[in-house]
């Protein structure tokens, strides 16, 4: 086991949006540390920077001030090789959309990862097939998104995600566009796989859900941070939004 | 998963293998038949219209005099129009079809793929279809004006000068048809590839 105990820091992360005259900050100061290994859930209203912090965290966008830091590496300070290598390896993507190749077939898509990570094709195969057996679409490998339910497209995508053995998934509104139940098993999937795999899991989400399976859940509003709150505290304030005790409370 | 060690010196991606990104290239052409067609046939009938244009040119003019040289004059100003219809024809399909694809390209970038995957799988694609579409318009436009000649002049006109004509002007065609697509479609993919994933991803059409 690696010997740190966290795998993404932030520190006063900062983003702005500008829209014509009107300057938004999306972010206002974000410093988070997440442990190695937890399932974290980024809670928040829709325009309360969730989504910007969760594209800082996984360096789909830069922010205008302050640091990530991803395995004590300071991503500003990547080239786009490095960007990129670090996006294969290290962090695995799933969104609200989906997002497959729809002109890949399931098997494709979650193979097209390890062609960018250079592996031999046999290997590939056998890796996405593993992946696909391990979500439950063992049976439809050769099926192209189109033809699967968005349930199934989803797991497609969690697949894809961990196909690179990642440290970490971001996964960005994993259950915005399925039913309940369907967005239940997501997020059981999703828990067995953070529980087995030892990855760890950061969603950005409005999905109450999500607060049952979490370790720890982080509330966002207008860009800050209102506060942090372990598992155990959550059931403990049913309903309530109120500060549990002994968690650390960060705003500015 | 999270066990191996921590990676504290960062490393590079590496390269994508042409024969993996030409199975790609080919793969995203036919799946995407129906859209590629139209595509092409944008492509086809601008360089078509061209190459009917130049063909025409080939047959020797029944004007005499004064009238030749209008016609002569007719005919470049007709080869330049045509240029400009294939210049905006093509440019605004490939346009379309690489800036319909942003959303692919921020979701490739997030699987590690460097900016010079991107435009190496819309090099080859935008090179295929501006070579066959373009192949294609050089024959429809070519035979549309051989047989209307056929009908009007009998086999005369088609001496040997004709035929080697005919050669130079498709070699032409096939030149100016793919270089029109790929000059329209690299920069918008550059520019896809280059932008933060983000912003790539939440690109809508």
């Amino acid at each position: 086991m690696a010997s740190n105990e966290y795998v993404v820091r932030t520190k006063g992360l900062v983003k702005e949006f500008h829209m014509g005259d009107e300057t938004l900050r999306a972010l206002n100061g974000v410093d988070l540390d997440i442990k190695r290994g937890e399932y974290l859930s980024i809670m928040g209203p829709s325009g309360s920077g969730k989504s910007t912090l969760f594209n800082a965290i996984g360096g789909l966008d830069k922010p205008d001030a302050g640091s990530v830091f991803i395995n004590d590496v300071d991503m500003a300070q990547l080239d786009a090789k490095e960007l990129a290598y670090l996006r294969c390896h290290t962090i695995g993507y799933i969104f609200q959309t989906f997002n497959l190749l729809t002109a890949m077939t399931a098997l494709e898509n979650v193979t097209l990862p390890t062609v960018f990570a250079g592996a031999p094709t046999e290997e590939g195969i056998e890796r996405g097939m593993e992946m696909l057996n391990k979500v439950g679409l063992g049976h439809r490998l050769h099926h192209r998104p189109g033809q699967l339910s968005g349930g199934q497209q989803q797991r497609v995508a969690i697949a894809r995600a961990l196909v690179n053995t990642p440290a970490i998934v971001l996964a960005d509104e994993p259950t915005g566009n399925l039913d309940l139940k369907t967005g239940e098993e997501i997020i059981a999937l999703l828990r067995e796989l953070n529980k087995m795999e030892g990855v760890t899991i950061i969603t950005a989400t409005h999905d109450y859900k999500m607060v049952d399976v979490s370790d720890r859940v982080v509330w966002i509003r207008d860009g800050k941070i209102a506060k942090i709150e372990e598992r155990a505290d959550i059931k403990i304030s049913v309903g309530g939004m109120e500060d549990a005790s002994g968690v650390a409370s960060h705003s500015e | 998963m999270s066990g191996e060690t921590v990676k504290n010196a960062p490393q590079s991606q590496i390269t994508l293998p042409f024969s993996k990104a030409w199975a790609i290239s080919m793969r995203s052409i036919k799946i995407r038949l129906g859209r590629s067609l139209i595509t092409a046939s944008g492509i086809m009938l601008g360089i078509a219209f061209y190459s009917s244009v130049r063909t025409t040119g080939l047959f020797p003019s029944t004007d005499v005099g004064p009238e030749a040289l209008a016609a002569a004059h007719r005919q470049s100003w007709l080869a330049i129009m045509a240029l400009l219809v294939c210049f905006v024809g093509i440019t605004n399909s490939m346009l379309m079809s690489v800036t319909e694809r942003f959303k692919e390209i921020g979701t490739m970038k997030c699987l590690g793929a460097l900016d010079k995957f991107i435009v190496t799988l819309f090099f080859i694609e935008a090179a295929l279809m501006g070579f066959i579409a373009s192949a294609a318009g050089w024959l429809v436009g070519w035979l549309i004006i051989c047989i209307l000649h056929l009908f009007s002049s009998g086999l005369s006109a088609f001496g040997g000068a004709f035929w080697l004509g005919s050669l130079i002007q498709m070699l032409e065609c096939v030149f100016i048809g793919a270089g029109i697509t790929l000059i329209a479609a690299i920069p918008p993919a550059y520019n896809a590839a280059k932008m933060p994933p983000a912003m790539a991803l939440r690109s809508e059409i």
